[in-house]
Formats: C-alpha cells, sequence, structure tokens
C-alpha cells in the first residue's frame, strides 16, 4: 500500500515482449509486474517468478479439515449425543472416513481459492490501478518500479530501445483499494 | 544418440541367477512340500497357492502396461511417447506370463485334489453343496477353461500386436497416419477387451472364487487398482534403469513427474475402492459377507492387512505429494519398487487365507517364486528392449512429446 513511480512499456508481440522482460531483468530495474490479455506461457519462468507455496497452504488446509472432521465427529457420537446405529461401537472409524473425506477437500480447496484471491489481491470489489487501458485486450504491458534516483528519460530510451511500442511515466497506488475508478483512486486525491 | 539398448552382462546374470533361484525354490517344492515324506494338504496347498498367487499378480501387472499404452494411445496421448517402447515390450512378453499362469491355472483346477475335493478351487468339486452348485453357470471347469484361454489369448495377442505396430511404424513413409489410426482403432478394441476381462470377470474366476462362498462386486476394480498401480511402477523402474545405462535421453523430468503423479493417484485410487468394498461389507454386517474380512482384520492376517495399507497408501500419499519428491529419481524408485511389494503383498492377502487360513507362511517359497518371477521379467523384457530402437523415431507424436511439460 503505497503510491510510487512507474515505467510503463506497451508491447504488442510475445515475441518482443519476451527478450524485453528478459533485458528489463538484466539491466537491474525492478520489474513491478508484466500484464497480460490472456496467460503466457513461460512468462513465469521469464519474469523469475519462485514458484509458489500454495499446495503447502492446501496441505495444511486439508489436515485441519481431515482433524475437524474426526475430532467433531468422535466428540458428537461419544460425549455429545451417542447413538446406537445397528449395534456398532460408538467411535466408529469406518463410518466417519467418507465425511473426513469431504471436509478434507472442502478445507483444502476452499482455503486454497481464498489464499489465492488473497496474495493475487482479486477479490470482489478490489481496485488495481490500471497502467494502460489495452492490457485486457491486445496489448502485453511491463511496469518498472522507479525510485527518486532513477532517470525518467534513461529509462524511457531503455524501453523503447527493447521495442515499446508505447511508454510512459506514472505515479500510482501499486497494491489494491476498494472503491470506484475514477474517484476512489488514493493518488489522483494527493494530485 | 544412443537409441539402441545393449543388455549389459550384470542385468544378463542377475536376471538368469534369479529366475535359477525360482526355478529351484520350485524344485525344491514339488519334492518337499508337493511330494516329500512330509507332505500334508497344507503343504500341497501352499505348493499350489503360492503359484497361483504369483502369475496371477505378475500377468495382470503386464497386462495393465497393455492398458496403459492403449489408453494414451487412444487418447492420442503424447506423454508416454517418448518411453513408449517400454510398455510395448513389457505388453510383447504378456504371452510368456500368460502361458505360465495358464499351465498353473488349468494344473489347479484339473489336477490338484487331496482326498476327492480341491482345496483351493471349491467349486471344481462341489460335493453336493448347495451355494456352489448354483453358481456352476459361471464357476465350472468348462468354464474357466474356457475363459482363461480366451483372455489369455486375447491379451497376448494385443500385446504383441501393439508392439508390431508401433515397430511397422519406424519403416513406414515419413509423416505417415495409417499406422498411428490403425492403433488407436485398435486401443479402443483393446479396451473393451480389457474391461470385459480385467476389469470385471477375470479376477472373480481366478482370485475371488478361490473364497467360492464370498462375492464383492467391487473386487475387479480394486485387482485393477492394484494392478494399474503396479504397472505404472514397473513402467517407472525400466525408465530409471535404462536412464542410468545412459539410453532414453529424450526422457527428462518432466516424464518422471508424469509418471510419479500416477504412481500417487492410483495407489489413493486403489484405497479408494478398497475401502468402499470394505466399508459396504463393514456396513451392511451380514456375516456371510463379513468372514472374509474377519480372518483378513482380526484374523491371523491382521499384520499383513494393515502393513498393506501403510505400504499402499500412507507411505504413497505422504512421500509422493509434494513436486520435488515426484521429480526425484530417487524417491521415485524407491516408491515404485515399495509400491510394486506393497500390492504384491495385497494380492497375498486375497488369495492365501482362502485355502490355508490361519497356517500362512511367508518365507523361502513365497519369496523365492516371486525372485524367479522377477527373474523372468528382467530377462524377457530386457530381451525386447534391445531388439529394437528405444525411440520411436518416426512416430507422428514424438516431437510433442519431447516438449512436453508437467
Amino acid at each position: 500500500m503505497a503510491i510510487k513511480k512507474f515505467a510503463v512499456a506497451c508491447y504488442d508481440d510475445e515475441d518482443v515482449l519476451f527478450p524485453a522482460v528478459k533485458k528489463v531483468r538484466n539491466s537491474g530495474y525492478k520489474l513491478h509486474d508484466v500484464y497480460t490479455p490472456f496467460p503466457v506461457h513461460g512468462l513465469d519462468q521469464a519474469m523469475g517468478l519462485k514458484e509458489t507455496d500454495l499446495h503447502v497452504a492446501g496441505f495444511i488446509y486439508g489436515l485441519t479439515g481431515t482433524s475437524t472432521a474426526l475430532g467433531f465427529m468422535s466428540w458428537i457420537f461419544t460425549k455429545d449425543w451417542p447413538v446406537n446405529f445397528g449395534g456398532k461401537p460408538h467411535l466408529s472409524l469406518p463410518a466417519f472416513i467418507p465425511i473426513t473425506f469431504e471436509l478434507t477437500i472442502l478445507f483444502a480447496a476452499v482455503g486454497m481459492v481464498m489464499t489465492f484471491c488473497y496474495v493475487n489481491q482479486i477479490m470482489p470489489g478490489v481496485k488495481k490501478h490500471i497502467f494502460h487501458p489495452r492490457q485486457t485486450d491486445d496489448y502485453f504491458v511491463v511496469a518498472i518500479e522507479l525510485n527518486d534516483n532513477t532517470s525518467e528519460t534513461e529509462v524511457i530510451d531503455f524501453l523503447k530501445s527493447t521495442g515499446a511500442l508505447e511508454t510512459s511515466v506514472q505515479v500510482a497506488e501499486d497494491s489494491w483499494w476498494y472503491g470506484r475508478f475514477d474517484k476512489d483512486e488514493p493518488y489522483q486525491q494527493l494530485a | 544418440m544412443n537409441e539402441r539398448f545393449e543388455i549389459p552382462a550384470r542385468l544378463k546374470t542377475t536376471s538368469l541367477v534369479l529366475m535359477i533361484i525360482g526355478l529351484l525354490v520350485l524344485g525344491i517344492g514339488a519334492f518337499t512340500l508337493l511330494n516329500g515324506a512330509g507332505a500334508t494338504e497344507l503343504s500341497k496347498t501352499r505348493f499350489w497357492i503360492v503359484l497361483l498367487h504369483n502369475s496371477v499378480f505378475f500377468l495382470l501387472m503386464t497386462v495393465a502396461c497393455v492398458f496403459i499404452q492403449a489408453a494414451a494411445s487412444l487418447a492420442q496421448g503424447s506423454w508416454i511417447v517418448a518411453y513408449r517402447r517400454i510398455p510395448e515390450a513389457i505388453g510383447a512378453n504378456v504371452w510368456i506370463f500368460g502361458i505360465i499362469t495358464l499351465v498353473i491355472l488349468f494344473l489347479i483346477a484339473y489336477t490338484f485334489q487331496v482326498d476327492g475335493h480341491n482345496p483351493i478351487y471349491h467349486w471344481a468339486t462341489p460335493h453336493g453343496d448347495k451355494i456352489l452348485e448354483g453358481k456352476h453357470a459361471f464357476l465350472s471347469k468348462g468354464m474357466f477353461a474356457g475363459f482363461t484361454i480366451v483372455t489369455i489369448a486375447l491379451w497376448s495377442f494385443f500385446g504383441r500386436k501393439f508392439r508390431a505396430l508401433s515397430l511397422a511404424q519406424e519403416s513406414a513413409p515419413k509423416n505417415s497416419t495409417k499406422i498411428y489410426w490403425t492403433t488407436v482403432k485398435l486401443s479402443a478394441i483393446f479396451l473393451l477387451v480389457y474391461a470385459l476381462t480385467q476389469m470385471s470377470t477375470t479376477p472373480w474366476m481366478w482370485i475371488m472364487s478361490i473364497d467360492a462362498h464370498w462375492y464383492s462386486t467391487m473386487f475387479s476394480w480394486y485387482t485393477f487398482g492394484s494392478a494399474f498401480v503396479s504397472g505404472m511402477s514397473l513402467i517407472l523402474l525400466w525408465v530409471v534403469y535404462l536412464k542410468n545405462q545412459g539410453n532414453l535421453e529424450l526422457v527428462n523430468k518432466e516424464h518422471v513427474h508424469d509418471l510419479g503423479k500416477w504412481m500417487f493417484a492410483f495407489s489413493i485410487f486403489w484405497t479408494y475402492v478398497w475401502f468402499c468394498q470394505y466399508m459396504l461389507i463393514w456396513y451392511s454386517n451380514i456375516p456371510e459377507e463379513t468372514t472374509y474380512f474377519k480372518i483378513r482384520q482380526h484374523g491371523p492376517y491382521s499384520m499383513i492387512w494393515y502393513s498393506v495399507f501403510i505400504i499402499n497408501f500412507i507411505m504413497p500419499i505422504l512421500i509422493l505429494m509434494s513436486r520435488p519428491s515426484k521429480r526425484n529419481y530417487f524417491t521415485v524408485t524407491f516408491m515404485a519398487m515399495t509400491i510394486i511389494f506393497g500390492h504384491w503383498l495385497d494380492f497375498y492377502i486375497m488369495t492365501m487365507p482362502g485355502p490355508m487360513g490361519a497356517n500362512w507362511h511367508l518365507g523361502w517359497y513365497e519369496l523365492g517364486i516371486f525372485v524367479g518371477f522377477v527373474g523372468v521379467i528382467m530377462f524377457t523384457v530386457s530381451r525386447t528392449l534391445a531388439s529394437a530402437s528405444l525411440v520411436p523415431q518416426n512416430n507422428v507424436l514424438l516431437k510433442e512429446a519431447v516438449l512436453h511439460q508437467s
């Protein structure tokens, strides 16, 4: 949650985008993100994103589901409300397995979806700064984070040399916020 | 590129030694257990039931490799193409295991009798047993013989046919898809054959009929799960072995990851079917059904029963769950060997309790015969693999297979 300065470059071809991303990484500029109209295969490796830990979270959610189901059912059928089902013991594990299985899946699935949404900042009502209106249409947009010491003209020249069709420098919120695009973007209020 | 596999002297000696051990154990078994001075009904039964257990297990495991290859061909899957010579080579040797199994099954059904009754297949000598006579239409010697011959003949034919087609593609004109589509069509037919045999009737007839009074419609799915996951592990062992020999340069971690995923997924599938069968019987609690599990779970076999569950479910799910472990050659090899042994134990617990009761053994004879079959599989498959190029150079999907990412 911070207002930052970005240099933005737009490309219209994957074959230009990949070398450009590589050059940006090699140049030492801080790559903020790459926005594409569709999932581009191999871009995560090109950007140097690290392997996700989402499955570890999934495992933990799954274990939570397993223990919740087993613990809750054992408590109900032995302490809270013991019922005799066809002479079976109160604590009969085989009968608990299907529900345990379902709850494991439910916890893991819902937990992973919510974690995924949180990590990627995609929730209903959540807004993010749009660097270029055509980033959801046919443009691949690369955003570089600038600091006070970076020369804007140098960055723009560098981005143009990588084949960018359009370039700009923008001051924008780097994270998400709630509200409307036209009114509530924090940096506009600042200006 | 190192396309040809030359059988290393060490593999040849090892496989020959294993086969000789198997034959020696078989010979000693024939002299002591079957015909020795102290041979009893139990020792004779032990001699035959161990042969039945091992031959059926290895046959179903090798046929599963044909199934894997056929299912991948039908789905036009390219993931298997980089190493498809391996399931093909295993499939081309189905006939050897088929003949061994055929001989053993026929000897048991037709010749094995103690005091006028057959201790393994009770239905072969019903002697007025109402339930068994009621099942006569399915469980009778004629039906058994015809069914077994037809099944094994079909499996052997398809196993050899897929290999022949794949080799014929090498000499076909470049980019010709004629043989490719023939393989797809034959795969569809084979899946039908497989569904009507291994996935439904064969395990009922060969294994479930040992406990002839008991029946379960889940049984064949459950044996299919066992066979599939052991077949996948067998393919993986050959992949890793050939990579260590410097062959299969096109196969990389992506392909090994795929095989690891299959082993992981089908271990869970096996558990799912295994538990379905168990829970329905546990829930309804009908005496004639629960006797089957009484002896296995609470009786003399309980230790094997629980270890089968741990080896075939707990170990794969915990060890193979993470991505790095599925891409590590050591863990997948270790798990493949564990899974094959675990499912061998699973077949042990399907066959042994019926005729042997509490007097089970897991000693020199059982392990010796197992080792012998391992020798046969190493010897025959390595010979078939060495007889042709390991890279299906002319296969239409080869490029896709090399670029494969899992």
